[in-house]
């Protein structure tokens, strides 16, 4: 027997492990063989459309369904007290948030419709186009009401109160008050301050919001195939709220254009649908098109965020004091709420710093617009705009070098653990080691120069930095102690094959971040086999182990643990097996390039093809009693701390043309940190993409509502989202500082592109306009804004 | 969404076209690049009970130059039109605004004409066709008439055409010795339609045949037609500010002058991202930006 402590996973031979592997579902999406949600037709499959509230608030005083029912290929015609016999109603509050309210929400509107664009009434038809000539044969007459639109006075005695239960329209507010900011802030050489906005935007996922429901009666069966980021907790929402038996429920989705949380929330639609299969006992297939999308799918953002910040005259930065006032829609989405991304405002700002001064308060209250909560990156693209655009003006103030007033207040590299002002506990961040790579990454000292040249010529250019700090990977911190039926662990099995191939099925799922390369690298690794020999099966509760699948960068972090956990058992199995054919010690033994090798010698000495073969086929050639355990499940439930918290900084840089108030994107970088890399290339295509929403929100994105409660640009003709044109090169680098509490030590990387994109931006337009004596903080940073700021409108 | 229920017909001659139309008249809605119709009909804006579709009739396509004259079928696409030397040497001016209209699958399909016949407020040939005083070409089955640009677009998506009329072709008088054609646009992004644009096209050199002969009054500018458009339900042509530069010299001043005098010619309505004090800030940095590289030659 060996003495040698088996391999980590890090070393084993051949690994795959931090390598820039191909996508192997990448052939099949190429070859438009990708099986979307969208591409499901079943047998007797029918169509629903909805009609939706054309006002912001309004009574529904009547109904009249009969022209309606009566048209061509209609079946059914369904309203909120239809539905409602079927459905339950949700609540989208959670038990740690004190004093959160929120009514309870049906799936369709019932005696009122709360904003522009509710689900009213439910048209079922043999085609989606006879459906939507059905819906306008609907008479509904509504009585209108005054609409709630703007947060500044949600909580005015004079505004009315959207829901009479609730007493007023304040969802939610909480404080985090820690040091003693009035003495900092009344002891402070400098106090730089400002009112920011971040208005509305909203997910635009290429593939929309899309579900066919099956149910089969005769089993009292529900099959969902639904566009679902959370397949598990759809299972148990459709179980809960239908009244099903959970293991009756079904959720499939196996390719998905794009979630970004928005396919991660109850949202009426897709209730509605499948209550209407159960009512009808056919499929019932929903597709939302743009303009439902727009007006349907949750909203993100809207925050106005007043903030201030106390620095000595050296540059320490010694305090913070934030105020949040942030307008959802008519009710807290469920089962996450929309009080999430408010609270993570009021933890993060200033979370790169070493600070012992902060306060900050939240008021989350409800308006009659489309209902709002966690898209991706949900908080940090605010509170890191906030925080680095406070930094930036007090370099400014202070005559110091950007770069420099980072370096001098981030938390130390070498302070960890580290626990911050608003309570959020670090186990190791890289900030001074990130920020040091960037500087030399992009040249920092060159661009400044270029700069400098350059404005002598009349050209404005700025280079703005956009530091995060990313909560990634929650445990059960997030939404488990809150009550929410979300599964904070996922799962992994494993199945050799008679061929000596694997199928393997685990519970994250593939939203087109590449969690399907990254499951097979792990375990082809772990295993000693090639990658091509694995399967990997997603996106099915009926043939996955259970768990919280893909939202807050969980994915990569948590579904390799099980992966390895897995396959680990399963190679110990495989050896188990060989060890009986070759009368050795399994210890002895070992998988490399799919062959049992002397673990010591490396000598080849059977295929795992072999052991295969033998252990399904030939058992009777094995020692009596021995029972060849091919197939093997493992969990991993996050370890250690609430939150893996990565970090990284942004550098942007752009050309404002000061006549026409244009900002040109010129170059973005970006220096992550999110652990072990497990696949770089994946990890830089996330940085890229989360960028470019970033660039969205800093530029482009914006939902417009007129003041009564009218979205006016909900279609992507007046909706701007960038388009390639748009988007500069992007630059990715990595720094690996694995968590601990890992085997493998990744941490999440799917929002860190997201989390400081707008603020590096801002800081860059602001930094070109320096000379000017102009400024913005409001964004979207449009030619109006910017030219209103030189004041030359 | 999806298009309402429409019949669909696929006529090969403008004769058979002008039938259909005659026969359906309000009816039924020509089908030509379907690139403005097609998203209208699909949230149901429109919903034409007939679509007739022109693709087929070969007769409406076509850029021909013959005897100073440019003629553009109605069903030639963007495309054809950024690529066409005979357009670049007659009417540098559109070869100019093309690459500004929408994206390259986009302008694959669109047409001259549809784009005519839809009047975007915010579209480039439009404006091109109000500097160039191009002259639209309509028949039905009661006849033919001839529209000039200037009388051709009336409002927003509001033409001079009658129902059952057809745009066959456009005649653009060729550009004459020493003019030259300029052309600048502000979008919010690459290919979107025109927060504010201008066209321009006009004469640098001496005033008149004598001063041409004795080299007199070199370097001004004259004959000069400026569109905008974007800031208005339909191109304006800013004849205040085109007076403003007419025989002189583009300096400082006289540039001054013009961008001054576009108060006088329009007013720009807002849309949803800009203001009307925006709108009227970008008329005049672009117009200063056209009328610089008009003058100094780097404009066609
Ligand atoms: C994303 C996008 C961006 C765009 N951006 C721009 C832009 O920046 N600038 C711009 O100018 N355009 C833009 N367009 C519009 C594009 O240029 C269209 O091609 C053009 O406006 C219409 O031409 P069409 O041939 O497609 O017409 P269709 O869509 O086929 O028809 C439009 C209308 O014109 C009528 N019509 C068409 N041909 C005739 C005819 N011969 N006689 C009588 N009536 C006729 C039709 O009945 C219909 O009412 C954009 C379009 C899209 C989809």
């Amino acid at each position: 027997m060996s003495e040698k402590p088996p391999l980590s996973v890090l070393d084993r031979p051949n690994s795959y492990i931090g390598r820039s592997v191909p996508r192997p579902n990448a052939r099949r999406l190429l070859a438009g063989r990708g099986q979307y949600p969208t591409d499901m037709v079943l047998p007797r499959m029918v169509h629903v459309a909805f009609a939706r509230s054309p006002f912001a608030h309004a009574r529904i005083r009547s109904i009249d369904t009969e022209a309606a029912r009566a048209a061509p290929g209609v079946v059914a015609v369904a309203t909120g007290a239809d539905i409602a016999r079927l459905c339950k109603p949700w609540v989208g509050t959670l038990d740690h948030f004190a004093g959160m309210k929120s009514p309870p929400q049906y799936p369709l509107a019932m005696e009122k419709a709360t904003w522009q664009g509710e689900p009213v009434v439910a048209v079922v038809a043999e085609s989606r186009a006879e459906a939507e000539d059905a819906l306008e044969l609907l008479d509904i007459d509504y009585e209108e009401l005054t609409p709630v639109t703007d947060p500044e006075t949600a909580l005015d005695p004079a505004t009315p109160v959207i829901h009479e239960d609730l007493g007023d329209n304040l969802c939610f507010s909480s404080r985090v008050d820690a040091g003693d900011v009035d003495a900092a802030f009344a002891d402070a050489d400098l106090v730089v301050e400002e009112e920011f906005h971040f208005p509305r935007h909203t997910g635009v996922t290429l593939e929309p919001r899309v579900i066919t429901a099956d149910y089969d009666p005769s089993e009292e069966r529900l099959t969902a195939y639904h566009g679902s980021q959370t397949p598990y907790q759809m299972q148990d929402v459709y179980a809960r709220h239908l009244g099903l038996a959970e293991e009756n429920v079904r959720v499939l989705c196996k390719d998905l254009g794009g979630a970004f949380g928005i396919k991660l929330h109850v949202h009426g639609e897709e209730m509605t649908t499948c209550a209407l299969s159960m009512m009808l006992g056919r499929p019932v297939k929903w597709v939302a098109d743009r303009l439902e999308s727009f007006v349907s799918d949750i909203h993100a953002r809207d925050h106005r965020v007043r903030a201030r910040m106390a620095v000595t005259a050296e540059g320490r930065i010694v305090g913070f004091d934030v105020d949040d006032l942030t307008g959802v829609g008519p009710y807290s989405v469920f089962p996450r709420t929309s009080a999430v991304e408010g609270n993570q405002v009021i933890k993060l700002v200033g979370a790169p710093y070493a600070i012992e001064h902060y306060r900050a308060a939240l008021k989350v209250v409800l308006q009659n617009k489309n209902v709002m909560s966690q898209y991706r990156a949900v908080g940090h693209p605010i509170a890191f705009a906030v925080t680095e655009s406070l930094v930036d003006k007090a370099a400014a103030e202070l005559d110091m070098d950007p770069v420099a007033i980072r370096r001098a207040n981030y938390v130390p590299d070498d302070a960890y653990p580290y626990k911050t002002a608003s309570g959020m506990a670090y186990e190791q961040l890289s900030l001074q080691q990130s920020l040091d790579r960037l500087v030399e990454f992009i040249d920092y000292e060159g661009l400044r120069r270029e700069q400098a040249q350059l404005r002598e010529k009349g050209v404005y250019r700025g280079i703005g930095l956009g530091t995060f700090v990313e909560i990634t990977a929650p445990g059960a911190a997030f939404y488990g102690v809150g009550g929410a039926r979300i599964s904070a662990q996922d799962g992994c099995s494993m199945k050799l094959e008679p061929s000596g191939r694997v199928q393997l099925a685990i519970s994250i799922n593939e939203l087109g971040q590449g969690t399907e390369t990254i499951v097979a690298q792990v375990a082809a690794t772990e295993l000693g086999v090639s990658m091509e020999d694995i399967r990997v099966t997603t996106g099915d509760t009926g043939s996955t182990p259970y768990g919280g699948a893909a939202w807050a960068s969980r994915a990569a972090a948590i579904g390799s643990e099980a992966t390895v956990r897995a396959a680990r058992a399963l190679r110990e199995n495989i050896l188990e097996v060989a060890g009986a054919v070759l009368q050795e010690a399994p210890a002895d033994l070992d998988i490399r390039d799919g062959q049992i090798v002397g673990r010591e010698s490396g000598e080849e000495r059977l295929s795992v093809a072999e052991v295969g073969r033998v252990g399904y086929f030939r058992p009777d050639t094995l020692p009596p009693d021995f029972h060849p355990q091919l197939s093997v499940v493992r969990h991993y439930a996050p370890q250690g701390l609430p939150f893996a918290f990565t970090n990284g900084i942004h550098a942007s840089y752009v050309e404002v043309d000061v006549e026409t108030g244009g900002v040109t994107l010129l170059k973005h970088w970006v220096v992550e940190d999110c652990g072990r890399v497990l696949n770089p290339k994946l990890v830089e295509e996330q940085a890229r993409g989360g960028v470019a929403q970033g660039i969205g929100m800093a530029l482009f994105e914006e939902c417009l509502y007129s003041e009564e409660g009218q979205l006016t640009n909900a279609s992507l003709a007046d909706y701007l989202v960038p388009l390639s044109s748009e988007l500069p090169d992007i630059h990715v680098t990595h720094v690996e500082t694995p968590t601990q509490y890992s085997e493998i030590g990744a941490k999440g990387a799917g929002e860190a592109g997201t989390a400081a994109s707008p603020g590096a931006i801002m800081n860059a337009v602001n930094d070109a306009l320096r000379p000017l004596g102009a400024r913005v903080s409001a964004m979207p940073m449009t030619p109006e804004r910017i030219l209103t700021a030189l004041g030359r409108i | 969404m999806k298009a309402a229920r429409f019949d669909y017909i696929r006529p090969r001659t403008v004769q058979e076209v002008l039938d259909h139309l005659a026969e359906h008249g309000d009816e039924a809605k020509v089908i030509a690049g379907g690139q403005s119709l097609v998203p209208t009909m699909n949230v149901r804006l429109a919903a034409p009970a007939v679509l007739i579709d022109i693709n087929h009739v070969e007769e409406l396509s076509g850029i021909e130059a013959d005897k100073g004259t440019l003629r553009i079928g109605a069903l030639t696409r963007h495309a054809e039109i950024a690529a066409s030397e005979t357009v670049a040497a007659h009417a540098p001016l559109l070869s100019m605004a093309a690459p500004w209209i929408a994206h390259e699958a986009i302008r694959n399909r669109g047409t001259f004409g549809g784009s005519l016949a839809t009047a975007d407020p915010a579209s480039e040939w439009p404006a091109c066709a109000t500097v160039l005083d191009a002259t639209i070409h309509l028949v039905s089955a009661r006849g033919t008439r001839q529209v000039a640009a200037g009388d051709f677009f009336q409002g927003v998506y509001e033409t001079a055409i009658e129902p059952d009329e057809l745009l066959t072709h456009v005649e653009i008088p060729a550009i004459g010795e020493g003019y030259r054609a300029g052309f600048s646009e502000f979008a919010r992004r690459k290919g979107d339609y025109a927060s504010v644009g201008v066209a321009v096209q006009g004469r640098v050199g001496a005033s008149g045949a004598i001063g041409r002969l004795l080299k007199r009054g070199e370097g001004r500018l004259h004959d000069l037609r400026i569109a905008f458009f974007g800031v208005a339900a339909r191109p304006m042509l800013a004849t205040a500010a085109a007076a403003a530069l007419e025989e002189q010299p583009l300096d400082e001043s006289t540039l001054k002058a013009a961008q001054e005098a576009l108060p006088t010619d329009f007013t720009p309505m807002e849309d949803l991202y800009m203001s009307s004090a925006a709108k009227a800030h970008l008329a005049r940095v672009l117009l200063g930006r056209v009328m610089t590289t008009l003058y100094h030659g780097e404009g066609r």
